[in-house]
């Protein structure tokens, strides 16, 4: 389907981060589901999300959803407006450039508790 | 059209179920921009991963508008991944029996992970933590 370059990055990049941002939401579903059971269980199996690894694990989180989004912003406006693909590449450079003024900020926020 | 894109995404399906989830992925798609993004500001940019427990949750999911914000968000993320899922078993498994086993695993456990989920948001009473 590609053939190496932009696109193709774009692409791989859209899988990976959706297949880990499923994967976290099974878990997150399970994790939720404990609130069934009650405060003691609920508490102390969410706490762990305070550790300083799942911290890092949060930034990247979001930073799967916030390329995810963008990507497929993208790739929308590529499939309804088929005039714009000869503009792919510099509409994935859009994409790069919103993902890291975005991430940047988040990142500080999400791990400013460690320091 | 496609011919201005020699490089382009995947094509639009011409037809049927594919072209039904071909568009589905575009409209959830831009519903989870907003129901994902708008979770992720408010859970750990507005309150964060040290505020949330029992208590936080009880108090969020008092009011229905939260449990029908997650539940949509619940049901749009888990249909569009398995959607996702099921374009990869496409495109990469090929022996007919795999894929079959692989089908049938990825209905079973999104239709699981649907109902666990539903029933989490929709049953949940603050009184189990008495």
């Amino acid at each position: 389907m590609y053939r190496g370059g932009t696109g193709q990055w774009a692409w791989l990049l859209h899988r990976g981060s959706g297949v880990g941002i499923l994967l976290f939401l099974l878990i997150h579903i399970l994790d939720t589901g404990l609130v069934l059971f009650g405060p003691e269980v609920y508490d102390k199996v969410v706490k762990i999300y305070t550790h300083p690894v799942f911290r890092v694990g949060e930034v990247g989180l979001a930073a799967a959803v916030l390329y995810h989004g963008l990507n497929g912003i993208r790739i929308t406006m590529l499939d309804f407006y088929p005039e714009l693909s000869p503009r792919q590449r510099p509409l994935f450079y859009g994409v790069v450039s919103v993902f890291v003024l975005v991430i940047i900020p988040v990142a500080y926020l999400m791990l400013a508790p460690l320091f | 059209m496609t011919e201005l894109s020699p490089i382009g995404a995947r094509p639009r399906p011409a037809g049927g179920l594919e072209l039904y989830a071909w568009l589905f992925m575009r409209v959830s798609g831009i519903a989870l921009l907003l129901l994902a993004l708008g979770h992720l500001a408010i859970m750990h940019l507005i309150n964060s991963v040290d505020d949330i427990n029992f208590a936080f949750v009880a108090a969020r999911w008092a009011n229905p508008l939260w449990r029908v914000y997650d539940w949509f968000l619940l049901f749009l993320a888990l249909v569009h991944g398995f959607n996702g899922v099921r374009v990869m078993v496409d495109d990469y498994v090929r022996s007919p029996g795999l894929r079959v086993v692989s089908l049938v695993a990825l209905y079973s456990l999104t239709l699981f992970f649907l109902f666990a989920g539903s029933l989490v948001i929709l049953t949940f009473h603050p009184a189990i933590g008495n």
